[in-house]
């Protein structure tokens, strides 16, 4: 009886050290979630005559990933969300993120373009109306235009399925 | 200045910042990552993420997916307007200074963002001198860039319900120590209490003859 308190005390700690060290401390908690997308308004790549409009996207729910040429994990995940994308019929955009359009033109012609369309934010602006802060980061967007999910970093056939697949059949 | 993956977050690209007084030629292992066309002042910004600061937009062609459904994202364009940033006055230099002292640099996470060569540290810095130039007041910044990034951004984490802990927990530790202070003593008082006439005799008794 007289170590129950320290004993208690030891495991609280415990408990919250334990949640500590399982959590990545990189790993920013997104401030955009439920937040409606904010307009993107970019040139298309390879269309540049073009722009992306996020509003027209209404009514359905899409991916938008934020992909770079000089990224080397978003060549990784271009055969997980092509097959994603194909596979659960999911509109997949791309923002593509502080890259010259000449090198993601040449990118998307070496692992093949799983986009619908990719909006060229040559200088970061609208990656920043997003809080992107690091590449790949891919965005789930719901039906009324609102940011549901935000997974940060390199997406595997595991991840999809257990992290962002569930949360986009929820919402269709 | 070396490109190297962090054991962070699986497969997310980030960018660490140089010493500015480290030389762009160090970087030859960085380079053959980048695109011929950066200026050595850009590339020693450059870490184990590759990227490229604000370029002239050149466009180029072919779109090789035709959209699927009804609902056509793509609408025809305007060309961007080129804006360059207004000097500041040394007044607004200072508030820049001391916006960008009291955020954090996103990439590096343990830098502000005047401390960061990150370039979306460059970026922020930017941003926020031309919000300045804009006539935004500083709160307006904060806002902007907390709306964005999450308190995670701020230096100074504004007091509410979730950071209750935070900034009253090293006083709520303060307050039970004292307490387990207090609570010591006080035993010890009680422990050293005068003995009574049966111990004195008792003690006597010992000093005499030996327990």
């Amino acid at each position: 009886m007289r170590y129950a308190l320290p004993l208690a005390v030891f495991m609280a700690m415990a408990v919250f050290l334990a949640m500590g060290l399982s959590r990545d401390p990189r790993a920013v908690p997104s401030a955009m979630i439920d937040k409606p997308a904010p307009a993107i308004n970019l040139p298309v790549l390879q269309s540049p005559g073009e722009r992306l409009d996020v509003q027209a996207l209404r009514g359905q729910v899409w991916l938008l990933n934020v992909w770079a040429s000089w990224c080397a994990p978003c060549q990784e995940e271009v055969p997980v969300l092509r097959e994603a994308a194909r596979q659960y019929a999911i509109p997949l955009y791309g923002l593509n993120y502080k890259d010259q359009p000449d090198d993601a033109a040449a990118w998307l012609a070496r692992n093949g373009n799983p986009y619908v369309a990719s909006a060229s934010d040559t200088d970061g602006r609208v990656g920043i109306e997003y809080g992107v802060y690091g590449v790949p980061e891919t965005f789930v967007i719901d039906g009324a235009g609102r940011i549901r999910h935000k997974h940060l970093g390199l997406i595997t056939p595991d991840i999809f399925r257990s992290r962002i697949l569930p949360i986009i059949e929820a919402l269709k | 200045m070396r490109r190297r993956h962090k054991p962070g977050i699986a497969g997310l690209t980030e960018l660490r910042p140089t010493l500015p007084s480290e030389p762009a030629r160090t970087s030859t292992a960085v380079l053959a990552f980048l695109p011929p066309f950066l200026p050595p002042f850009l590339v020693s910004f450059v870490m184990p993420l590759v990227m490229s600061l604000v370029m002239p937009v050149l466009m180029s062609l072919v779109m090789s997916f035709a959209l699927s459904f009804g609902a056509s994202a793509v609408q025809a364009a305007s060309p961007p307007a080129p804006a360059a940033l207004p000097a500041l006055s040394p007044a607004d230099q200072q508030r820049a200074d001391k916006l960008a002292h009291g955020l954090r640099c996103l990439v590096c996470q343990n830098q502000s963002l005047a401390d960061s060569n990150a370039p979306l540290a460059h970026d922020m810095r930017k941003l926020i001198h031309a919000q300045l130039a804009d006539g935004r007041s500083d709160a307006q910044i904060m806002r902007f860039f907390e709306d964005r990034y999450g308190d995670f951004v701020r230096y100074d984490p504004p007091f509410k319900p979730i950071t209750w802990l935070l900034w009253l927990g090293p006083f709520a530790l303060l307050a039970l120590g004292f307490w387990v202070l207090l609570r010591t003593l006080k035993r010890r008082a009680v422990a050293r209490a005068p003995l009574t006439a049966d111990e004195r005799a008792r003690a006597a008794n010992f000093l005499d003859t030996g327990p």
